[in-house]
């Protein structure tokens, strides 16, 4: 199990060290640092003082050291456009894209599961033709319409929750501000979280009912029928159980990229998270908040992929010693 | 005494798009408590889906269309769902053919086992513990106390389907339906699981419905012996005189296809011509007649009960004394021992 963990947090960190590539080769050679630093008037001897100052004459893997080093510490520079560090920009604007993201995983999956386990035990039924054809929008409808139906309808038309912006906010410390401590928090967050959700709500349920029509088809719940196990045991004792794996591997993913996609719905809805902040920077071309923000979503991705893992082999014990036997 | 199962004129039905197919048609048979009866047949020849519409596990949209199913003189093929539950594992067990996938992968083998015995008995934790352990001892394997705590993929195929009986057997049921128990298994271990299946049931006294298309097996496991043909009846009678004087056309052409060890390597096996047909086209009359050496007129109009013959019951006209068949048909089949009793001379004619 140690090993297991040991073997796959190697993984991460060569992949982490990868995408830490990519992103310091864009941050060095996308554009001119210097430029980006200083006016026009400046003469080149400043410029060259400046070019030395910030370490650009180095050897290109000492350089490449240099960033990883500064990056473990999260110093990711100055943000050209804001002139303030990065790290402090990125983290106060994490909440609210961490808060929009959970809840609308949660939502996902709250909705998600109980349907396609609906859906799975009983296909025929008229609920679950509607299920299905609902799950159907979910999936074919590009999110940015969603959310404007979603404002359209409920904001404007009816007038029940508003349309932008993140509500009144609570800091409780750390520089978390959140905004699930207050009724106007609470109710912004409501129409993003359903906008950004809905799609992966749509695929946990397909997931969800496809793994439950398949593992019902299986000799071991034959088995637990014939044995006279209850209808509740079988259905979600032994059936759902059968159908996690696969449900946690793209639950994981699906958190990642809800995180990473938060951007149109941030958009759309005037969210003021990290996703905007980075459809800013790349109208400014602010080079330090891509390169952080890149490099931030990757390590989401591993973290998650990881927690994954080890996810796994607390559902199914075949996997807990490196494959089944015969 | 009340046989322990009775199945009478049971008809099972398949609606599909292309009209309602038969699965079983008009089959009865009983079993005697204690007793062991084997079904052969071919693959599909129903003896499978006899066993699921018995313990009411028929696949949707199969369902019993006629007859009674009766457990210790009681009915139990109309019982609403949630009290056939308890009927199922309590009263019939039933174990399946490949045990590497009867068992939930996820789930210690313990675990199965205590949640089986719970549903149906009113026991303590630590009690049913106690007893999954005597049942895995029951079975044979060693270590049962540790053993409790393993995983199915732990186990090698022949354990795993000792774990399976273990499972069927945990509330003790009177009945034990054994669709095919050994056919996934290692010609090695078949014996084993056949002998322990034998044993652990005569123990306990219940009876076994022995579902097989091994002849073998049925001859040194069985008592009595049921052969189905296209969902009918064909033969049924003790093992000894089904195996050894076959009474039925089909029954005959079966144990003639059986090869023997001791037989010369040379000799073709005998085959019967043509196969059984699909239940979409059963012929008119008896279902065999196409492929029946002895078929006559009747044999393509009518359909046969099951006679008596010589030890066992046959479903053919052959064995129809009142209305014997044609002196040359039945002159040839008493040639090969197959007919009525009584030398074709004597019939009244």
């Amino acid at each position: 199990m140690l090993a297991f963990a040991i073997r796959r947090l190697v993984q991460a960190i060569g992949v982490m060290l990868v995408v830490a590539l990519i992103s310091f080769i864009m941050f060095r050679f996308v554009g001119d640092p210097v430029n980006q630093l200083v006016g026009v008037d400046t003469s080149p001897e400043d410029r060259a003082a400046l070019r030395e100052a910030l370490g650009l004459n180095d050897p290109v893997l000492l350089q490449f050291g240099r960033f990883i080093l500064r990056a473990a510490q999260l110093d990711f520079g100055i943000s050209y456009q804001f002139k303030q560090p990065v790290a402090a920009l990125i983290a106060s604007r994490l909440p609210a894209t961490l808060e929009l993201s959970l809840v609308s995983a949660f939502f996902a999956l709250a909705v998600g599961v109980p349907m396609g386990v609906f859906t799975g035990l009983y296909p025929r039924s008229w609920a679950s033709r509607a299920f299905l054809a609902i799950s159907l929008i979910g999936v074919s409808l590009p999110t940015f319409l969603i959310g404007i139906l979603l404002i359209f309808l409920v904001s404007v038309n009816l007038g029940w929750l508003p349309s932008f912006g993140r509500g009144a906010v609570v800091d409780i410390g750390f520089g978390w501000t959140t905004g699930l401590l207050t009724t106007s928090g609470l109710q912004s967050l409501i129409l993003p979280s359903i906008t950004l959700g809905l799609f992966q709500m749509t695929l946990i349920m397909r997931l969800v009912r496809g793994e439950m029509l398949e593992v019902l088809r299986t000799d071991y719940i034959k088995f637990a029928r014939a044995r006279g196990l209850s209808r509740r045991a079988i259905n979600f004792g032994h059936a759902l159980k059968n159908t996690l794996v696969p449900v946690i591997t793209i639950t994981g993913l699906q958190v990642g990229s809800i995180i990473a996609f938060a951007i149109i719905t941030e958009t759309v809805f005037q969210w003021p998270g990290m996703g905007l902040m980075f459809l800013q920077a790349v109208q400014s071309v602010d080079i330090p908040i891509m390169a952080a923000y890149l490099l931030l979503i990757a390590f989401l991705f591993v973290t998650i992929n990881f927690i994954v893992d080890l996810l796994y082999v607390a559902v199914d014990p075949r996997i807990r010693l490196g494959g089944a036997r015969g | 005494m009340t046989p322990t199962l009775s199945v009478r004129n049971l008809r099972v039905e398949i609606p599909t798009r292309r009209g309602v197919l038969r699965a079983i048609d008009d089959l009865s048979f009983d079993i005697a408590p204690g007793e062991v009866l084997g079904m052969v047949g071919e693959s599909g020849a129903g003896k499978s889906i006899t066993g699921s519409a018995i313990i009411g596990l028929l696949e949707p949209p199969g369902r019993v269309a006629g007859g009674e199913i009766r457990l210790a003189g009681e009915r139990i093929d109309h019982l609403p769902p949630e009290r056939m539950r308890h009927v199922r594992g309590k009263r019939i067990g039933m174990i399946f053919q490949d045990p590497l996938t009867s068992l939930n992968p996820l789930y210690r083998i313990g675990e199965q086992l205590t949640e089986t015995i719970l549903t149906h008995e009113q026991l303590s934790g630590r009690a049913a513990r106690d007893k999954a352990q005597r049942l895995l001892e029951e079975v044979g394997i060693p270590a049962a106390a540790e053993r409790l705590s393993a995983y199915p993929h732990q186990f090698s195929g022949g354990m795993r389907q000792r774990v399976v009986i273990a499972l069927a057997l945990a509330a003790d049921p009177q009945l034990v339906i054994a669709d095919e128990p050994t056919t996934a298994l290692d010609v090695s271990v078949q014996a084993q699981i056949i002998a322990l299946l034998k044993r652990i049931c005569a123990d306990r006294g219940a009876s076994v419905m022995l579902i097989t298309h091994d002849m073998g097996v049925i001859a040194e496991t069985a008592d009595r012996v049921c052969v189905l043909y296209a969902g009918r009846l064909a033969e049924i009678g003790p093992v000894r005189d089904v195996v050894k004087h076959p009474q039925h056309p089909y029954t005959r052409g079966l144990m003639a296809a059986i090869p023997s060890l001791a037989g010369d390597p040379d000799e073709k096996l005998a085959q019967i011509p043509g196969s059984m047909p699909r239940l979409g086209a059963i012929p008119p009359g008896c279902a065999f007649n196409p492929r029946c050496d002895f078929a006559f007129d009747r044999c393509r109009a009518e359909r046969p009960d099951a006679y008596p013959a010589g030890a066992t019951q046959a479903a053919c006209f052959l064995h129809d004394a009142k209305n014997p068949p044609p002196p040359e048909i039945a002159g040839r089949a008493s040639e090969v021992g197959l007919g009525v009793t009584r030398a074709p001379a004597e019939v009244p004619q």
